[in-house]
């Protein structure tokens, strides 16, 4: 403070701390969500086609938006609640513990960071394959996105966030707009719907078929909980959160609907099942160069807006590790003026740099989607525990969630039932990610518990639980 | 012009981050670490929320 002053410097701290800014709105929760999100809709959800059809393309659509639909109803009464930066992280080391809690926020960087690397891949392709120019490489497109994105997220929470919200509804107006300008009520004119799906081609690889697209499935939504990581940043968490988090569960479950009608009533599931651009390759075979360019423009600005918002978060979760010392507090430091967690985001983009650069797309979505299912069975566990220590009533909370505990059963089973699509698919991907959590477990609790302040890092002013 | 377009992300990207890392430096050395850290979880809540139904 005192070296600020002598330097001339302003700067808004609150009393002796410089604590992250409490700027954000419901629009901006929506904005985080859905912008995570939506990059899912313009590709990844229709490899599930591959794995198993159209038609479990559209089962898992349903099935998999019941599993967010548990996630987001469970995060938004426990993050109501428990609203600090580091979202399920925070709630972890409350209800169940600091191991846990040191794995769940791992879960969640390695989610963001990867979904980060398959996005800048992603717009990188998809501007390679639009040039078709021989030479052109992604790289300089992959360095951009990802730099610039962090320099956004360097420069302020509030603009980083009005940004993602103006893009986020650019890109989904554009699928709005795609599915009425193709008569969606009318088969036959554009859509061939009855003729690519038939009793014969729906499910190619009957019921295990529509299994294994639950890996792939998952892309309809992932990234939904992310909105928990603003807690500390809006107004009013227990209000604006479970707002903005529900909101864009519908939001996004109308988008899917929308995206999977439109694309399997215009390409056959062969084609659909591989191709990296569904949704620009319906806006071209519309025959429109106008939704061609449209949806070509929608897929960049949804890949951006899911690659701003996984640094965002992925930065939150790592900056909460420093502030509790499960790692080095110095990356807990808030920029004085920007009030953002700015060696987070500093430390995060080399390394996002890195995988952008090395690995290949299928590969980070799997990491991202296990990390991210791993994260979603952690809730599920969570929530029972937390209504067993904590009962309606005995703390106040900013949304109470329906049909308890029916949603947490639901989550864990389905989570369970991706898992095994993940292992049918990626199996060794999913033994390495375990023991990698399992020996970073080990190396937490035998070297680095040590040196956190175990009293400090119980922020929630509650009553004991119960049973304690 | 999508060369062009590449050799300009190349500039954009070197730009940021220099611009980035130089003001990492200036704010390391103007304040103090204990000042940059002092950031405490659930503050505002402990301050507004009493818990009592």
């Amino acid at each position: 403070m005192t070296a600020a002053v002598e330097t001339g410097q302003t700067t808004t701290i609150h009393g002796d701390r410089v604590s992250l800014l409490r700027v954000l709105g419901p629009a901006h929760v929506w904005a985080l969500g859905v912008g995570i999100v939506l990059v899912g809709e313009f590709t990844g959800w229709n490899f599930s086609a591959d794995k198993g059809g159209a038609l479990a393309a559209l089962i898992v659509c349903w099935v998999v938006g019941l599993l967010y639909t548990s996630v987001a109803m469970i995060d938004s009464e426990v993050t109501s609640t428990v609203a600090a930066a580091g979202g399920q992280y925070a709630q972890a080391k409350h209800i169940v513990g600091p191991l846990m809690a040191f794995n769940v926020a791992l879960f969640l960087v390695f989610a963001y960071t990867m979904l980060e690397v398959s996005d800048a891949i992603l717009l990188g392709d998809t501007i390679v394959a639009k040039a078709g120019v021989e030479g052109l490489t992604h790289n300089s497109f992959i360095a951009a996105t990802i730099v610039v994105l962090a320099w956004l997220n360097y420069r302020g929470v509030l603009m980083t966030l009005n940004v993602n919200f103006v893009i986020t509804a650019i890109a989904y107006v554009s699928i709005v707009i795609l599915f009425f300008s193709v008569s969606p009520w009318t088969q036959g004119a554009v859509l061939k719907l009855n003729e690519l799906v038939t009793p014969a081609n729906a499910l190619p690889y009957g019921w295990i078929g529509v299994i294994a697209a639950f890996q792939f499935g998952i892309w309809y939504y992932l990234g939904i909980e992310g909105t928990t990581q603003a807690a500390e940043e809006v107004r009013s968490p227990a209000r604006s959160l479970p707002y903005g988090t529900m909101a864009g569960m519908i939001t996004l479950l109308i988008a899917a609907a929308m995206t999977w009608y439109v694309c399997a009533s215009l390409m056959p599931w062969e084609y659909l099942g591989i191709t990296y651009y569904p949704l620009w390759d319906a806006g071209k075979l519309t025959g429109s160069p106008l939704l061609e360019n449209l949806l070509f423009i929608a897929t960049l600005l949804a890949a951006l807006a899911s690659a701003n918002g996984c640094i965002n978060d992925a930065a939150r979760a790592w900056f909460s590790l420093g502030r509790d010392r499960y790692l080095p507090s110095w990356f807990s430091a808030v920029h004085p003026k920007y009030r953002t967690p700015y060696r987070s985001i500093l430390f995060l983009l080399p390394i996002a740099l890195a995988f952008a650069f090395i690995a290949d797309l299928n590969q980070a979505i799997t990491f991202s989607i296990l990390s991210g299912v791993l994260q979603y069975t952690f809730m599920s566990i969570n929530i029972m525990m937390f209504r067993k220590k904590w009962p309606l009533g005995s703390i106040r909370r900013g949304y109470t969630h329906p049909f308890h505990p029916l949603p947490a059963i639901v989550l864990f089973c389905l989570c369970m039932v991706t898992f095994f699509a993940i292992f049918l698919g990626f199996g060794s991907q999913l033994i390495a990610m375990t023991v990698f959590y399992f020996l970073i477990s080990l190396w937490f609790h035998f070297y680095r518990y040590k040196f956190v302040r175990r009293g400090d890092q119980f922020s929630m002013p509650w009553p004991k639980p119960q049973g304690y | 012009m999508w060369m062009g377009l590449s050799y300009v992300c190349w500039a954009i990207s070197a730009a940021l981050a220099a611009w980035m890392l130089y003001d990492w430096f200036k704010v390391d050395t103007t304040y103090s670490e204990e000042t940059l850290t002092s950031s405490r979880e659930g503050e505002l809540e402990a301050v507004s929320e009493k818990h009592r139904i």
